[in-house]
């Protein structure tokens, strides 16, 4: 049985870390490996630190408890690093995702984890670019099909091609903005 | 890889509550009447978009209470349509009497329930306090651990209650299955409906050229025999429950009875459980048998009509058992599922295990493995002689002191 990875995605209240948790789940679904995505409810309020997670399995996925040591970290925005914990459970294998323009090293020494751990991308800056706003949760996707490493990348582009021309057909400029953003965050993310 | 187990099944990505949506627009009852209420709030939603869109023909009755959604649901169904509705804690406690009455009636209405806790203090999230306070209603009660058992299950249940007179109920953990997003099978809209098959009531108050008193007052003259036949129709729906699995199983490929075992064969230490929680038990037995621990579940699924015999049999050979609670019965003694397993055990004259009862993540508390894997330590040792059995409700992640 292979190893299931486990991802958190750190976010605020309307930032679409739990809309990226589901994109996410069902592009990975989509390359025939079984999936988990589920957020953490608690009451809404706009700009609140938010969580999600996913489990990825080539095996069925039977736990249904919290994820308290994730693989991956994504983090959506990088102010939460001061609100909220979210290295708990990273240990010193997990990596952390962080959409930033600051370099893997400062962000590492911000975590106070080791460098080696630390993915960035300025995925606020390729979605101004792309889809012409700030919504990090679409790009995130590709960066942390990039990191995992082992997942497949045209495979998860297509499927959410497919999602979205059902969602905006009469809105091709968005379909293809959204897909240009992933697939710049999967070239774009360093560990430098 | 994930395949469908069904030629014709498509995989899909979705939540327990999208599934049940699902399996309703393709059993196209004739009328559904509810009211939205989290964490059920989406099946109400998804379902009125499907009517509004055109995609099933229901006639969606939007009431203003969940005491409403039940009377309109029981109305439609005496009236000889094919009735459903959904509902979680609170609004399934503001059901409460007409519950009684669906039952007593015999009206094959399907119920989608998320379970939730109740009130007090107010919480959102899931455990089995709402269905489990209403384990003598005289429904059919069907719990699911994962979004594909709540659509499977979903239509099964139209032929059991149908086939039973019976109201039946089909439940998944509430946010932790309902609105947790996983890979599962969707069968085509003709295969469903093929399975479903058409309603034909024996007798309906709409049917004019043969009328009939339904819902009258009874004295000491009638009464009792009326829910003597009630409870009697609980034990004769346990076969139906079983043909309707059979069929299922035979059309879909997938396997369902009134429980799952889960290496249950040689197992010495066993945990009993309903819904989410037996499939993280799954994962910890998993790794408890790499490390040569003879551990198994038994996660039941049809909790009414109880399968005491089957269960009784089936846990004869373990040495010891706990009987995993979503909800205390705050009797003094023990929580409902633990009680009628070891009512069942002993009116089998199986006495050898040890038995212990937990209850656990009430209000959405979290249970993880580690949890169930102390369960299993402590159960091992009890097995082994190095421990006592616990003869009082233990809990499981909550602090007492």
């Amino acid at each position: 049985m292979s190893k299931m990875i486990e991802v958190r995605w750190h976010g605020r209240g309307g930032q679409g870390a739990k809309t990226a948790a589901l994109l996410f789940a069902q592009a990975v679904l989509s390359t025939g490996k079984y999936i988990q995505a589920f957020p953490e409810y608690g009451p809404e309020r706009m700009g609140a630190p938010v969580q999600s997670f996913n489990r990825v399995s080539d095996d069925p996925i039977t736990v249904h408890c919290s994820v308290t040591e994730p693989n991956y970290v994504v983090i959506l925005d990088p102010s939460l690093i001061e609100a909220v914990d979210v290295t708990e459970g990273v240990g010193t294998q997990g990596k952390v995702i962080v959409n930033t323009s600051f370099s893997a090293e400062e962000m590492a020494k911000k975590l106070g984890i080791a460098k080696e751990q630390v993915y960035v991308v300025d995925a606020s800056k390729i979605s101004n670019e792309t889809i012409g706003q700030n919504r990090p949760n679409t790009p995130m996707l590709g960066a942390l099909v990039k990191v995992i490493g082992t997942l497949d990348i045209e495979g998860v582009l297509k499927d959410t091609r497919a999602k979205l021309e059902v969602k905006f057909r009469s809105k091709p400029e968005v379909i293809d903005g959204n897909i240009t953003s992933i697939q710049r965050a999967y070239d774009e993310v360093k560990n430098s | 890889m994930v395949k469908p187990i069904f030629s014709k099944g498509k995989i899909v990505a979705k939540t327990g509550n999208e599934m049940m949506a699902e399996a309703m627009r393709q059993i196209a009852p004739d009328v559904v009447a509810a009211y939205p209420i989290t964490p059920a709030t989406e099946i109400v939603q998804i379902f009125s978009q499907f009517v509004a869109d055109g995609k099933v023909p229901t006639e969606f009755v939007a009431v203003e209470s969940e005491h409403s959604a039940m009377s309109a649901t029981i109305a439609a169904s005496v009236a000889g349509a094919r009735a459903m509705t959904g509902t979680s804690s609170q609004g399934f406690a503001l059901m409460w009497e007409m519950l009684y009455i669906a039952a007593g009636l015999r009206l094959p209405i399907v119920m989608a329930e998320v379970n939730r806790a109740l009130s007090a203090p107010i919480n959102i999230h899931g455990d089995q306090s709402d269905t489990m306070g209403a384990r003598d209603a005289g429904w059919i009660q069907i719990y699911s651990e994962d979004p594909q058992e709540a659509y499977d299950n979903m239509i099964q249940s139209v032929r059991i209650a149908e086939t039973a007179k019976l109201p039946t109920m089909v439940t998944t953990d509430g946010f932790i299955i309902s609105h947790c997003m996983a890979a599962a099978e969707v069968y085509p809209d003709e295969d469903v409906k093929e399975f479903v098959g058409t309603y034909k009531p024996e007798r309906y108050l709409l049917d004019y050229k043969r009328p009939f008193t339904l819902g009258s007052i009874e004295m000491q003259d009638y009464y009792f025999e009326h829910r003597y036949q009630l409870a009697q129709a609980q034990r004769d729906a346990k076969k139906i429950i079983l043909d309707v699995a059979k069929d299922f199983k035979n059309k879909f490929g997938r396997e369902y009875g009134f429980y799952e075992k889960y290496k249950m064969d040689d197992a010495e230490v066993a945990i009993v459980t309903i819904g989410s929680a037996a499939g993280t038990t799954k994962a910890v037995i998993n790794e408890l048998r790499e490390k040569g621990i003879k551990a198994g579940l038994i996660k039941i699924r049809i909790f009414r009509p109880f399968p005491a015999d089957e269960i009784a049999k089936d846990l004869a050979n373990v040495k010891a058992l706990a009987v995993l609670d979503r909800a205390d019965s705050c009797s003094g003694t023990f929580a409902p599922v633990y009680s009628d397993v070891v009512a069942a055990m002993y009116a089998n004259g199986v006495t050898g295990p040890k038995t212990e009862n937990y209850v656990y993540g009430l209000g959405g508390r979290e249970i993880d493995m580690t949890h169930i894997a102390d369960v299993f330590k402590h159960l091992d040792e009890v097995a082994k002689g190095k421990a006592q059995a616990s003869k009082t409700v233990e809990y499981i992640n909550v602090r007492i002191k």
